[in-house]
């Protein structure tokens, strides 16, 4: 059936037919006819934001915590660059994001007309892909290839620019089944040879261990299963990326936390001593590599990502497997079964107990005494209070971020949002945002430092708006930590402004937003006022005035190794870094 | 756990000074994408390149499939074996490439480039350049009394090579396509 109707209502329809249930914008005179057609219908819910930005993260938030991909609607020019910090820090993610800009009508491109940018020339190194819809009849065949290039193969935010005329002109609607295939179609399935040579290696390893990433979240409940089940008959450690914590629970007997620059002492210690190294959808990023001449000397290295440019981009891999996580482990459990595989058994047993060892170093370990909280004890009882709950965490960017991967456990996937490869402060406020609209009764906290938070702290007018509950948790430690943490360890403890002598009265911001605020300085008063934060029904900004020089460990210093690590309370940081060292980043 | 004892002044990396231990011996490949021939596409490529720090020695482009709205991108590059297995690799996974070839290791393969070269004189010189010409099988495609326009066709060093003659022969101004290549039958 093909039906006759404008550009604007294309663009709705188009949404409907692609399953989409949210939209994040904001409205102007170029996307008008959009929001004119949004406004005489009840399928599509639009979330008024307060910033574009805003709404990219909240788009983000809602589709990383759905597995589904996340809209946006904004207008041309500022609309669209305000847009662009977003777009950059979801594809650094991988996350999939359909991003609708308006643009000037066609014959006025190019003329400097009133909110004009370039968008597609803008956005074309921050996109997986975008397009200018010149013709109303391509548009609705643009829209749904859009959802199928966000998200097939490695997903990744893409942008659809629709000049004004296009939406006002009339043309056939094609429906998604109506248009024709996409050439775009990224091989999904291992090379089962690879996969039996990795099988096969992995029967031999005697110190084997899994490094997984956001890779395994981004293939869907069935990979993180998959992968349980993959670690449950081979018996070796896991460990994750930042991006991929809750893939493999936190509870479960062979995790080893984190790795990586903030990661525990175990799991790198694990990483640098492995004789094979299996990377399941994670990309050997700076901040887990460490020095690359010295990363992992002794080991082979499998890696199995659905990009074919990750493979041996920093590090050499000895199984490249191109694939679908989730295929990959159907296929690699299946080799596993058939083969009736079986691991050394005591030689892991003896790397369990070098493991054993390391943990017990304890690196996490703190003491909070005193009067003033440490942050590592706030993220800690949040942790215990709030366990039991379902919940969803968002972070922004710094100290908090890592305290927060550090010391809460994620059961399940999709459960923690964080801006990991761009490092985006400001993502947290509104992905917090995004998650509480895709789970309304979820518990939905963002850990956050009060330097970022304020970057984005415009949407509290979203959050009270659409009575989302979101729980605003801000370490207030009055400094930008990390950065004044990098000064103390690298920049001779000149701390070149690291903070801020301007801050708001959060509860009196809080309570001016029609908002709750609690603030919070005593140790003693901790638990109480989590639990009022968690039990009040609204949205809440907790103030939590915490200890202004903590530093987060463990750290691998600057161009060091995964053995390298400084700890916690006796590590002595004066002589940590190479005084050449302060001229690097 | 006690202080990490480093070295001061040692030789010092950040995280970010992460250079790979590949080999560092450069090679120059000429690769073949196959683009659908759509505003922006270029853009995408160029941008790639220049986004991620990749060498172009040579680029051309042109549409070979009208119906199909098809173009052939030809780029000359060079870098490490790791380099030129990214580029391929970055290249491949833009949305409008339909396919990469690598014609340097996809077996023997003909180039050719075409250059325009306009070069001034008269008396020996004159007569010289168009010996030269003859010899390099360039044509004459203008002529005035004290000037030629040659067209010359063939490997990028044949038109370096011819370039070089002309120089001290009056040459003014030259103009030249970039490599074009294509895999010779087997």
């Amino acid at each position: 059936m093909t039906r006759q109707m404008t550009g604007a209502k294309m663009v709705v329809q188009a949404l409907k037919d692609q399953g989409v249930d949210v939209v994040f914008g904001y409205p102007g005179g170029a996307v008008l006819p959009i929001y004119d057609e949004i406004f005489q219908q009840n399928d599509i819910r639009h979330i008024l934001v307060r910033h574009e930005q805003g709404a990219v993260h909240a788009a983000e938030g809602y589709a990383r915590s759905t597995g589904k991909p996340g809209v946006v609607l904004v207008t041309s020019g500022p609309g669209a660059t305000n847009a662009v910090t977003g777009l950059t820090d979801a594809l650094m993610d991988s996350i999939p994001l359909i991003v609708l800009t308006g643009q000037v009508p066609t014959f006025m491109i190019g003329s400097d007309a009133f909110q004009e940018a370039d968008t597609v020339g803008i956005t074309r190194p921050c996109t997986k892909h975008n397009w200018l819809v010149k013709e109303t009849e391509r548009l609705a065949q643009t829209i749904h290839e859009a959802f199928h290039v966000a998200t097939s193969g490695r997903p990744g935010p893409v942008l659809v620019d629709i000049p004004k005329d296009v939406q006002f002109a009339s043309a056939k609607y094609l429906e998604p089944a109506q248009t024709k295939t996409s050439h775009y179609q990224p091989q999904t399935n291992g090379d089962i040879d690879t996969i039996t040579e990795l099988v096969e290696a992995l029967e031999q390893a005697e110190r084997p261990v899994f490094y997984t990433g956001g890779g395994v979240i981004n293939s869907g409940d069935e990979a993180s299963a998959l992968l349980r089940e993959l670690v449950d008959a081979t018996g070796i450690p896991i460990t994750s990326t930042l991006m991929g914590l809750g893939c493999y629970p936190a509870s479960g007997k062979n995790w080893l936390g984190m790795l990586g620059m903030h990661g525990l002492y175990e799991a790198n210690m694990a990483m640098h001593d492995c004789d094979l190294m299996i990377n399941i959808g994670a990309r050997f990023d700076d901040r887990i590599t460490g020095r690359l001449d010295a990363f992992s000397p002794g080991s082979q290295r499998a890696h199995i990502d659905i990009d074919p440019s990750s493979i041996n981009k920093v590090i050499r891999t000895d199984f490249p497997i191109v694939g679908d996580v989730k295929e990959v482990l159907r296929q690699m459990l299946s080799v596993w079964k058939d083969r009736g595989a079986k691991v050394k058994r005591e030689a892991i047993q003896n790397w369990w107990g070098r493991i054993e060892e390391w943990k017990k170093i304890n690196c996490l370990a703190f003491t909070q005494t005193g009067k003033t909280i440490k942050p590592q004890h706030a993220v800690h009882r949040l942790e215990e209070l709030t366990k039991g709950h379902d919940r969803y965490i968002c972070t922004e960017v710094g100290q908090h971020q890592m305290w927060a991967a550090q010391y809460l456990g994620f059961e399940h996937p999709n459960r923690w949002m964080t801006s990991g490869g761009l490092g985006t402060m400001g993502y947290g406020f509104p992905a917090s945002i995004g998650v509480q609209v895709a789970h309304p009764e979820a518990l939905v906290i963002n850990v956050a430092g009060e330097a970022s938070w304020l970057m984005n702290m415009q949407e509290m007018g979203t959050a009270v708006q659409y009575r989302l509950p979101v729980k605003q948790f801000i370490l207030n430690n009055e400094r930008l930590g990390m950065v004044r943490q990098w000064q103390e360890l690298l920049h001779g403890e000149r701390y070149s402004h690291s903070w801020s002598d301007a801050l708001p009265d959060f509860v009196k911001l809080a309570e001016a937003f029609g908002a709750k605020g609690i603030q919070c300085s005593d140790p003693a008063d901790l638990d109480d006022a989590i639990m009022e934060m968690v039990n009040y029904d609204g949205p809440v900004i907790f103030d939590c005035l915490v200890e202004k020089h903590e530093n987060c460990f463990p750290m691998i210093p600057s161009g060091k190794a995964h053995n390298e690590m400084l700890l916690g309370e006796n590590a002595s940081t004066a002589d940590a870094i190479d005084a050449g060292g302060g001229v690097l980043v | 756990m006690s202080a990490l004892k480093l070295k001061k002044g040692a030789s010092s990396h950040s995280a970010y000074n992460l250079r790979p231990t590949f080999s560092d011996a450069e090679e120059r490949h000429t690769l073949a994408v196959i683009v659908d021939n759509e505003p922006g596409v270029l853009a995408r490529v160029i941008g790639l390149f220049s986004g991620r720090g990749y060498n172009i020695d040579s680029l051309t482009v042109a549409e070979v499939d009208h119906t199909g709205h098809m173009s052939r991108i030809t780029i000359v590059t060079t870098g490490t074996p790791q380099i030129i297995e990214q580029i391929k690799a970055q290249l491949g996974r833009i949305v409008v490439v339909h396919d990469v070839h690598d014609l340097t290791v996809e077996g023997r393969t003909v180039e050719r480039e075409l250059a325009l070269l306009r070069v001034t004189g008269t008396g020996d010189k004159r007569v010289e350049a168009l010996r030269l010409a003859d010899i390099f099988r360039a044509n004459v495609v203008d002529s005035t009394l004290d000037s030629f326009v040659f067209e010359i066709t063939g490997t990028s060093e044949k038109v370096d090579a011819f370039a070089d003659l002309m120089r001290p022969l009056g040459l003014e101004e030259i103009a030249r396509t970039g490599v074009a290549a294509l895999s010779r039958g087997t």
